[in-house]
């Protein structure tokens, strides 16, 4: 918190231990050699709390620099090694490459249908999202009764795993006996071909994202909506503004750093969706004609069906910059309204 | 414990109504309008209804299935079905390794975000705040991506298949650090840090006597949060666990191998995966809700 604080125990730590055993002695000097003991032991004992102090913080933080290093840092690092090298999954490491797996993977066609792909179930998961989270946000602020219930039933869908959400909505949205296409037959729509079409794929995929994150969502929103001071909702209730009014003028722009926010964290686990394609049919690939193929599975396809490592670090590292590079844009975008924000 | 969250929560909820005086409360308590509930319905609807679905047609026969006909009420067949799944998969192994798992994880989680928090939050250190920055520069960083050489090193280590591979990485936790720092700073007061330093108390002790107490309700958030996220995770178990050793949502992966066409067997697998974390929510839904909100205020 605050460093200038000073206490009864940094004066006495001030000064080195050197110099202030010296006044000590001259107060136990009654005794030529048993005055001498105990202020062995006070120095020493001061040794340990001064060291105690000064190491203590640095013990306790390190378990989580020392396991990120592990599992975080160092593999990331290595990916970089194994993506310029020929890499085996069972034969192990190979010649030196160079670049040669970057220039391989950007060659391919299904990389960059798998980028399309990512992108596309990323916007359609994220945008109708938000839009729908705040929405939900405002209805629960908006004085209901019976809060908690609300706010938990909006929550529900969080505790499903991805895993049983695709296994559920696969079902929902079965190409010939869905109840999804059931429904659309009763308004006398035609059935969609949800496992062929490339969009209604990447809808149904986006539809399960949306499932399990929007009550969640919105919970943050809401959240953000109990800072705004009401006099603000006051003020535009007596100049006359109309709800939809007060919403895009006051409660929009007072919730935008929020609204970045989740949008950025919602970016990093977006561009790295896995489970839902992956299981959005029995064979895993991500459609017959790699319809909804994201970049996670392209990643584990090459690793882990090719067997070829090299590649699918290089795909690792595309990835990794890509998100990067959309996060810092964000952060810059976040920056620029703080400092907006404070001129006004 | 519960009553302090909710303690915890109301305060925080006085503290937003503050600014408003009962009377404008009154005002906009009848302002209310039939759409926010009409809305909120739908929503809740909307949230309950395919598990509900999963129960409805897990508890069905393929004959029922097969009429075609739409209908919202359960057959009488789940227990049947149940017991199926539960003879095809290893689902016991999988739920005694999901609990494993996912109990030793919020564990250490929760101890080693504790420490390093309670340093972050009440200690003196030299680079305390470039390194806290450094925590929370890692929360952007797709660990996921390093996938495969981590399975290499846990090929070299000889950990492919086994639990150790799946809890370890989870070890890493950057937003528990940062959330138990924010916690700690808030609710442990300096003085009593000071006051036990005076009273000669070691730095262990006073993270164990003084700190931990504080931090008991905000610790028992992160836990239940990271029971959660490691109970529904997939990508690196379904890489690095064998078939007949799965936590539970690799076994449901199988589960959809095994019988694509049968849905009565595989949503009712979905229903019997999905009861223990049902069962966490019935009983901290109100945690979970207040801790979401609290995050979000302090992120």
């Amino acid at each position: 918190m605050d460093t200038a604080r000073s206490t009864p125990r940094d004066t006495v730590d001030a000064v080195p231990a050197g110099e202030r055993a010296v006044p000590a002695r001259t107060s136990a000097s009654a005794g030529p050699a048993g005055g001498h003991h105990p202020s062995q032991r006070a120095r020493w004992r001061q040794r340990l709390s001064r060291f105690d102090t000064k190491a203590s913080p640095y013990a306790y933080i390190s378990p989580f620099f020392i396991i990120f290093g592990v599992v975080g840092l160092f593999p990331l690092l290595y990916t970089a090694w194994v993506s310029l090298h020929e890499w085996h999954l069972i034969g192990g490491q190979g010649d030196f490459v160079g670049l040669k797996n970057f220039q391989d993977v950007l060659e391919q066609r299904f990389f960059w249908n798998a980028v399309r792909n990512t992108f596309s179930i990323f916007l359609l998961s994220s945008v109708p999202q938000v839009i729908a989270a705040l929405l939900i946000a405002v209805a629960l602020d908006s004085g209901i009764r019976a809060k908690g219930f609300w706010r938990m039933g909006v929550l529900l869908p969080y505790v499903i795993a991805p895993v049983a959400v695709v296994l559920i909505f696969n079902d929902l949205f079965g190409d010939r006996y869905g109840l999804v296409n059931e429904l659309l037959g009763w308004v006398g729509l035609d059935p969609v071909q949800w496992h062929k079409d490339t969009l209604s794929s990447h809808l149904a995929i986006a539809t399960m994202v949306n499932f399990r994150w929007t009550g969640y969502n919105a919970l943050i929103f809401l959240a953000a909506m109990q800072t705004i001071p009401r006099d603000y909702y006051e003020a535009a209730l007596i100049d006359g503004a109309g709800r939809i009014r007060t919403f895009f003028s006051i409660t929009v722009p007072q919730l935008r750093a929020t609204i970045i926010f989740v949008t950025i964290t919602s970016t990093i686990g977006g561009l790295q969706i896995f489970d839902e394609p992956r299981m959005f049919d029995q064979y895993g690939q991500g459609g017959a004609d790699r319809q909804w193929q994201t970049l996670t599975i392209y990643l584990y396809n090459l690793g882990w069906n090719q067997k070829n490592f090299g590649r699918a670090s290089a795909v690792a590292w595309l990835l990794f910059l890509i998100i990067v590079a959309i996060a810092v844009v964000n952060f810059f975008v976040i920056r620029r309204i703080a400092s907006r924000e404070e001129e006004r | 414990m519960t009553v302090v969250t909710r303690r915890v929560d109301e305060r925080r909820h006085r503290a937003a109504d503050s600014p408003r005086g009962t009377t404008a409360r009154v005002a906009r308590r009848a302002q209310v309008s039939p759409a926010a509930y009409a809305f909120l319905t739908i929503v809740l609807l909307a949230s309950a209804f395919p598990l509900w679905w999963s129960f409805v047609i897990g508890s069905k026969d393929a004959a029922a299935l097969n009429t075609g006909e739409v209908s919202l009420l359960p057959g009488g067949n789940f227990l049947e079905n149940a017991s199926t799944v539960v003879s095809t998969l290893p689902f016991w192994k999988a739920l005694g390794n999901s609990i494993i798992v996912s109990t030793v994880v919020s564990g250490l989680v929760v101890l080693l975000s504790t420490l390093a928090g309670f340093a972050f939050a009440k200690l003196r250190f030299r680079g305390r705040e470039g390194l806290l920055l450094f925590v929370i520069a890692t929360m952007c960083v797709p660990t996921q991506l390093g996938v495969v050489p981590l399975f290499i090193v846990m090929a070299k280590l000889g950990w492919i298949g086994g639990l150790w591979a799946v809890i370890l990485p989870a070890l890493v936790n950057a937003f528990g650090v940062f959330w138990m720092t924010q916690y700690l700073r808030e609710s442990l007061p300096d003085e009593l840090v000071e006051a036990a330093r005076v009273d000669g108390a070691s730095t262990l002790r006073i993270f164990w006597n003084v700190a931990l107490p504080a931090a008991r309700p905000g610790a028992a958030m992160l836990g239940l949060f990271t029971f959660i996220a490691t109970w529904t995770n997939f990508f690196w178990p379904f890489i690095v666990l064998e078939p007949g050793n799965p936590t539970l949502p690799v076994a449901l992966q199988q589960l959809q191998a095994a019988y694509y066409v049968d849905y009565s067997l595989v949503l009712a697998g979905v229903v019997l995966a999905a009861i223990p974390l049902l069962i966490v929510f019935v009983f901290a839904g109100r945690q979970l809700v207040s801790g979401i909100m609290q995050g979000a205020v302090k992120g």
